[in-house]
């Protein structure tokens, strides 16, 4: 979609922040739960009373070890949590509890695939830190400097946070997505958290710098934030690179800044400085030890990975499906699920694949409904591709089929046979049929002996005709030539 | 006939289980004493008198059903100001936290709760348990009940006046740097200082977190060891809280020193110490060798380092636990344009200046190319302490040294000289540092009646030999005056 100017290239890294859907935050007993009324799921830790102390949720640290692995990380058996210290109303300590030296996870990798070619993005680091509340800026602009007072919801505050680290590897905006996407995929697979953008449970934020195509050093950078979708995500890193490529271009520098990605205008507008950015002072966290991750614990995350989404696809891709399918169904376990239930159970694997990313998902867009809500069975998959296979079904007919199983108007069998859609693939049925066709025309048959094989298929319309177009055409072709004698 | 108020915690326990007086009697007669003596030293901050009526009425109830809690079962005692207890106000001295009532128990105070114990009230500090003399109290210093011209040391100062003049049996402080010890021996208590860990730090309102402990302040050891047992153990709210068993520390008390191993630290008994101090100690170990232990000498050299490196290390950790007192969400907010403006017209107006000092040293120890010099190079001090005790505890039992080097000073006469204020707790600190216990015994009194403080220090988890050297240097030291003040006639101001 986006194009980087001639003879310039972009350096991007990405960071990722993704709250981990543990039960009970990450330092203290509240619900994790984003529907509750503000300020209910609080407690003295998480709203920083006085005297309150932090203790490291297990399951949290389980989760991050599962992301870890699953990104190829080494798994760094002694682990240190740092305080970053800042003031802002959201954060109730004015302190993160977060990492700096020693994350739990470092030196991973990810391959994404754009248009066929596989690039490899490097993960510098993954580490646990915790979320801060929420701010409700009420008036003017939604931001904190227009605002007229602020309301606070700590239910937030607390909740399990992972921070995903890239290299500067990333080039285009193209890839970014990707990796945006796998990212997405990948976390979604574990179980450790729906990612969702929209509602904030992933974010991204992207680092962007340019330089001159063939050059080494690197650019300054800006860092954008508020990018709300992976879209958005391309969209805001593509207006960067074009913003800094002109400023360059114009003899001018690129200012090191924190830019806000404005989804109505598409463009990002800077929000502060790194000049006056806070030092965080960091140190290590006295209030609680150092994370010991043994062998065993690691051990028995690696055991216990799920099929992550690229060995997914590559299995699909074995089974028969080609790249694109492969990846579209991969998105979705559920398609998955039912391409892998049919195929196993004998279904060709081509002819599901494409139903399952066409009409399926045609339909379910076309009704609103989520896939696991269509009356739809590995089952039913299996048996329409076998009446297809058995040539009781045209294609056609099998899409047409399908759409009536879809709407839940029985098996593929009983709306075949309720829409008439069965096709005659009894051959002696067929003969008679041929057999009186070509009685009616016998110079047709003399010009088909002679060699002419135009008339060919005008007998096989007769035949159609005559069965009402339910006769097998490939089956009546062969019949007509074998009376021709081909 | 003594005073209720004056009784030992286990003469207290006999005479409840005796039926000779009710734990409401003790509690009425530490109400007459608080009468008095809190007009001349304003050791607590707040009484609170619903609260302790119905522990005390509950404790007789359950003594009557034959419900026994232990040792504390009735016994009336306070809790320093920097303990969050649930429904009774908790400012720790600072007028950022006027009005705050928490709603939950610190555990050591919920511990206390449950061994029986009838809190009394919460005592005065340095605002946040910073300061060595309770001066740095936003609502007015506590004074020495030997002396009202005189500070009871600090920062637990509310805590040691409290049991020095009998308003409370024994009382919880904190000590970060010395501010149980110290005003232990400036007020003629016992304190002890236990191991790292062993005392959960939930709702204790953090000083500085990888140095604060809890401990008893009492009138005698086992005084203190009743209160200690009864608050120390894990705690799956603290982190840090030791999680195996708990020493038995009162079980060598009466077994006397022959054949421990003692060791006198030499760094801390020279230039610096009063020599009255210095005669007081150097007597106290006399009589340890008479009673059959082996006196050694070591040397910390690490010692002269430790004071520098704590009041890096104490206010680092200070500037960042101090930070959530916003006035976005409890005690005091001053209101300002903009949200920054409110936090910070809060912080300015609510902080003390000891405590704006410490956290603007710490914030600068902290600072991006500050870092290595300071905070970094502090915790390498940190780890050389660490490593001198390791290497005298393989040569002796418990290390012995003075707990401050002079007694009570006049109120006002370090106000104005921070370092001069810091220095009282130079034989304190290296304890801290290394997370050991140690704990404060007095000896004698100086020339002007004024208690002196022996301090005996061990090894991690070492509690049982360190209260039984105790044991010894009380017994020894024969110490039994009281405080003039620990009175219930009226005294004339
Ligand atoms: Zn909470």
């Amino acid at each position: 979609m986006s194009v980087i100017p001639e003879g310039w290239e972009a350096v991007i890294g990405i960071e990722t922040h993704v709250e981990l859907q543990t039960r009970s935050k990450m330092f203290c007993g509240c619900r994790v739960d984003f529907g509750d009324e503000p300020n209910t799921a609080v407690c003295p830790v998480c709203l920083a009373l006085p005297g309150a102390l932090p203790v490291a949720n297990e399951a949290a640290i389980d989760g991050i070890v599962r992301i870890g692995t699953a990104l190829d990380c080494t798994i760094n058996e002694r682990s240190l949590f740092y305080r970053k210290n800042y003031f802002y109303p959201d954060l109730p300590k004015n302190y993160q509890i977060s990492q700096y030296t020693y994350p739990v996870c470092e030196h991973g990798r990810i391959v994404v695939d754009v248009d066929g070619e596989p690039t490899v993005i490097g993960i510098t680091r993954v580490h646990m830190e915790e979320d801060t509340g929420k701010s409700l800026h009420m008036g003017e602009g939604g931001r904190i400097q227009d605002a007229d007072h602020t309301l606070l919801d700590f239910n937030r505050a607390g909740v399990p946070l992972v921070e995903i680290v890239t290299e500067p590897d990333i080039r285009t905006p193209d890839q970014a997505r990707a990796y945006g996407a796998e990212l997405q995929r990948i976390v979604r697979t574990l179980g450790v958290s729906d990612a969702r953008l929209e509602e904030g449970s992933m974010r991204f934020d992207a680092n962007v710098s340019v330089r001159r195509a063939g050059t080494s050093e690197l650019g300054t950078r800006t860092e954008i934030k508020n990018v709300n979708s992976l879209r958005s995500m391309q969209r805001a890193i593509a207006f960067e690179i074009e913003r800094q490529v002109e400023v360059l271009a114009a003899g001018g520098t690129v200012v090191q800044e924190t830019r806000h990605w404005n989804e109505a205008t598409g463009r990002t507008t800077a929000m502060r400085s790194k000049e006056e950015s806070e030092d965080y002072r960091y140190f290590q966290e006295p209030d609680l030890l150092p994370l010991s991750i043994d062998e065993r614990w690691r051990n028995r995350v690696k055991a216990s990975m799920p099929e992550l989404p690229a060995q997914l696809r590559a299995r699909l891709v074995a089974a028969g499906a080609d790249e694109r399918t492969a990846g579209l169904l991969a998105d979705s376990p559920l398609l998955a699920g039912l391409f892998d239930a049919a195929v196993r159970a004998g279904a060709e694997a081509r002819t599901v694949a494409s139903w399952l990313t066409g009409e399926v998902v045609a339909y379910a867009r076309r009704v609103g409904a989520s896939v696991g809500e269509l009356h739809l069975t590995a089952e039913h998959l299996v048996e329409l591709a076998a009446m297809v296979a058995g040539g009781e079904l045209s294609a056609t007919a099998a899409k047409q089929v399908l759409t009536g199983v879809l709407a839940g108007e029985g098996g593929p069998r009983q709306v075949a046979e309720a829409m008439d859609l069965l096709q005659i693939s009894d051959s002696g049925a067929i003969e008679a049929v041929v057999a009186d066709v070509v009685a009616d025309h016998p110079d047709a048959l003399e010009k088909i002996r002679s060699g002419d094989a135009k008339p060919i298929g005008f007998l096989v319309g007769q035949v159609m005709r005559a069965t009402g177009g339910k006769a097998d055409p490939k089956m009546v072709q062969e019949i007509i030539r074998r009376s021709a004698g081909l | 006939m003594t005073d209720l108020a004056d009784l030992s915690i286990a003469d207290a326990g006999r005479g409840l289980r005796d039926g000779e007086f009710t734990a409401q009697e003790l509690l009425d007669a530490t109400w007459r004493r608080a009468a008095v003596t809190e007009a001349h030293l304003h050791a607590y901050l707040v009484l609170d008198r619903e609260g302790a009526r119905r522990s005390a009425a509950r404790a007789d109830e359950e003594l009557a059903a034959g419900t026994d809690r232990g040792p504390l079962h009735g016994i009336p005692v306070a809790v320093k100001d920097n303990l969050s207890t649930r429904g009774v106000e908790t400012t720790c001295a600072s007028q950022i936290l006027a009005g705050y009532t928490p709603p939950y128990d610190a555990t050591a105070v919920e511990r206390l709760r449950d061994a029986g114990a009838v809190i009394v009230g919460k005592t005065n500090l340095d605002e946040f348990a910073m300061g060595s003399s309770t001066e740095n109290s936003a609502y007015g210093p506590t004074r020495n009940p030997w002396d009202t011209d005189r500070v009871p040391g600090g920062s637990s100062g509310g805590s040691a006046a409290a049991v020095a003049a009998g308003s409370a049996f024994a009382a919880l402080g904190s000590d970060t740097g010395g501010s149980i010890r110290q005003p232990a021996a400036l007020t003629g208590l016992v304190g002890a200082k236990p191991t790292y860990g062993l005392v959960s730090r939930y709702g204790l309102v953090a000083f500085a977190s990888s140095l604060d402990q809890i401990g008893p302040l009492a009138r005698s050891v086992p005084d203190a060891v009743d209160v200690l047992s009864a608050i120390a153990g894990w705690d799956r709210h603290d982190a840090t809280s030791y999680p195996g068993d708990v020493p038995e520390m009162g079980r060598s008390l009466d077994a006397g020193v022959q054949g421990v191993r003692i060791g006198v630290v030499t760094e801390l008994m020279g230039e610096g110490i009063a020599p009255e101090v210095l005669a007081a100690t150097a007597s106290t170990i006399e009589r340890l060798a008479a009673a059959g232990a082996e006196i050694v000498d070591v040397s910390m050299p690490s010692t002269e380092y430790a004071l520098s490196a704590y009041y890096l290390i104490a206010p680092a950790e200070c500037s960042s636990n101090l930070a959530r007192f916003d006035g976005v969400r409890y005690g005091l907010r001053v209101d300002g344009g903009t949200v920054e403006e409110m936090m910070a017209r809060t912080r300015a107006e609510g902080f003390g200046p000891e405590v704006i000092r410490r956290i603007l040293l710490g914030t600068y120890a902290l600072s991006a190319g500050y870092y290595d010099a300071f905070y970094g190079q502090a915790q390498k001090v940190r780890t050389l302490v660490r490593r001198d005790f390791a290497a005298a505890y393989e040569q002796v039992d418990v290390l012995v040294s003075p707990t401050s080097p002079t007694t009570a000073f006049r109120i006002g006469e370090r106000s104005d000289d921070p370092i001069a204020m810091y220095y009282s707790d130079v034989c304190t600190i290296p304890s801290n540092l290394a997370g050991d216990p140690a704990v404060s015994v007095p000896v004698a009194l100086d020339g002007t009646g004024l208690p002196i403080g022996f301090q005996v220090m061990a090894p991690q988890l070492g509690e049982e030999m360190m209260f039984r050297v105790a044991a010894e240097v009380e017994r020894s030291a024969g110490f039994s005056f009281r405080a003039p003040l620990a009175t219930s006639e009226v005294v004339e101001p």
